[in-house]
């Protein structure tokens, strides 16, 4: 399912049918955003049709997981002591954790350049907060539930924050705005506090 | 050429019809939250339909103006005045260096003024990214003493702004016919095309929705109006994957009081779909207040079609009426 969507995907976005105005990929979905007055639900759905006839599904290149440097604790993720003590383990053991498994980008959505990540083991998976925060600081990495993301931009969050990358995941300035799309994986990789604050790309 | 925000409104921001094509990384579409409101209003003062506009919420929003401009105001129930004077809706005026343009009220008010704002481009588009703080001006809502730049009029708003001044006009005595203008009302009746997941509405919740009418909370925003009512209830718990969703979707959460997505949605959600408002309707929806209700009507994909593309012939007829009523040489009488 998930080859297809992105097969599906790249072919429509490269052959650009009149008409398309956005296509957003998710989890088991491919939604196509059109202009009425250009195209018509008939026309497209043929299209998709005959496209999907002969689409050829090939898996997502190998590539090295891209890295994602994490401070670990402190302001960052000031529920590091709570998601250890819900798991009876210890900080040291949920940073290892956390760091040693390699995560798929499911999807992008809920921000501009927020990863749905899937890949989080079942030993780090934690309720997410009873009362969500009204203001969860840009960068901050979390785990809700049987998700682990990060927030690319200060937003409101209900998740168990563990700590903060110093990399901009979304800037609407770059070449390519959003640093992950779908189908990437990535790691994470502790960095010091002192690291954290030397190399943020946050303003 | 520059306004000065002496009033900043209850939240006025610069927008135009949003950026659609990046929603495969989650940035919403925004732009203004009444195209239709926001086109025509370009349209008055001779701007393309995506030129950018400010998009008052409510009221309270005083401009005062640097250098001559030509203006429109469009939206439901508007009251504005100029240096004092009442100032209709829907007609083009001029503001003259140092008039003060007071929106005292209004729903979603859109003021264009001939050139719009000289911001920059952010990923194919000029409007205001609140959530994520970029595009428009500094990516914010308006703060007292903003001095927003105003751009270079196209010929045509320099021939509708010549036309006044020559006949020393303040406000044009022509304005958008009510044929392209949205019907407001304070309690519509709402076209939508069934969702997914209106099927798992039990028997009860689906004659609720089609017989009640839904008000307008307070909590309401850019992002999604939220209703209130008799909460509405599913035959069975779904969970369900984010998948793309657009304006006008009518999402259920699991409280039950359903919302309608809008302008600065996000470009995926996860609740139950029970339809989505037609793209002709959603202005009605846009205009509405606290205190307003809304009722609910299904239709086709079809019909929703073809009202769109009506409408569309409607906004195409008066642009190429205002292009020929101005055009070089014409006098600008009908």
């Amino acid at each position: 399912m998930r080859d297809l969507i992105r097969c599906l995907d790249a072919r429509i976005r490269d052959e650009r049918p009149i008409g398309v105005t956005a296509l957003v990929p998710a989890i088991q979905t491919l939604t196509l955003h059109y202009e009425p007055t250009q195209t018509t639900f008939d026309s497209l759905r043929d299209y998709i049709d005959a496209t999907l006839a002969t689409l050829r599904i090939v898996p997502v290149a190998v590539r090295a997981p891209i890295v994602i440097p994490v401070c670990y604790g402190g302001d960052g993720g000031p529920d590091l002591d709570v998601v250890a003590a819900t798991l009876h383990s210890s900080v040291e053991a949920i940073i290892e954790a956390h760091t040693s498994g390699v995560y798929t980008v499911a999807m992008i959505g809920f921000l501009p350049g927020f990863p749905y990540l899937e890949g989080l083991a079942p030993a780090l998976h934690t309720p997410r907060r009873a009362t969500p925060r009204t203001s969860v600081p840009a960068g901050s990495v979390g785990i809700g539930g049987s998700s682990t993301g990060i927030y690319p931009c200060r937003s409101p969050g209900g998740w168990q924050l563990i700590g903060r990358t110093p990399r901009a995941l979304f800037d609407p300035t770059r070449p390519t705005p959003s640093l992950l799309t779908a189908g990437d994986q990535i790691r994470f990789v502790a960095i010091s506090a002192d690291e954290l604050r030397k190399t943020t790309e946050f303003a | 050429m520059s306004l000065v925000v002496r009033q900043p409104g209850i939240q006025t921001t610069v927008q135009d019809l949003g950026r659609p094509a990046w929603q495969h990384i989650g940035v919403p579409v925004g732009g203004a939250m009444d195209t239709q409101a926001h086109t025509i209003a370009n349209l008055l003062v001779g701007n393309e339909p995506n030129a950018t506009a400010l998009d008052c919420a409510f009221g309270a929003l005083a401009l005062q103006f640097e250098a001559p401009a030509l203006v429109a105001l469009a939206g439901r129930d508007i009251t504005a005045s100029l240096d004092g004077r009442p100032i209709p809706a829907w007609h083009a005026f001029r503001a003259l260096p140092g008039t003060l343009l007071v929106l005292h009220s209004g729903c979603r008010t859109t003021i264009a003024v001939a050139g719009g704002f000289d911001v920059p481009e952010v990923l194919d588009s000029r409007g205001t990214s609140l959530r994520s703080a970029f595009g428009g001006w500094q990516g914010r809502a308006l703060r007292k003493e903003d001095r927003l730049p105003i751009g270079a009029p196209r010929p045509l708003g320099q021939r509708i702004a010549a036309h006044l001044d020559t006949r020393h006009r303040i406000v044009a005595d022509w304005s958008a016919s009510p044929s392209v203008r949205p019907a407001y009302v304070a309690h519509p009746v709402v076209r939508f095309i069934p969702g997914p997941e209106l099927a798992l509405l039990t028997d009860t919740s689906r004659e609720a929705l089609f017989r009640d009418s839904f008000g307008i909370a307070h909590e309401s925003d850019r992002m999604g109006y939220r209703l209130t009512g008799s909460p509405l209830a599913l035959t069975a718990h779904r969970e369900m994957l984010s998948s793309g969703v657009t304006a006008g979707t009518i999402q259920l959460p699991p409280g039950g009081a359903p919302i309608v997505l809008m302008a600065d949605r996000q470009t995926t959600g996860g609740y139950p779909r029970l339809g989505e408002v037609i793209a002709v309707d959603l202005p009605l929806v846009a205009q509405l207040r606290p205190g307003d209700t809304v009722r609910f009507v299904a239709v086709s994909l079809e019909l929703a079609h073809t009202l769109y593309r009506e409408r569309a012939r409607h906004l195409t007829g008066a642009t190429r009426a205002m292009h020929l009523r101005f055009a070089p040489g014409a006098d600008g009488s009908r």
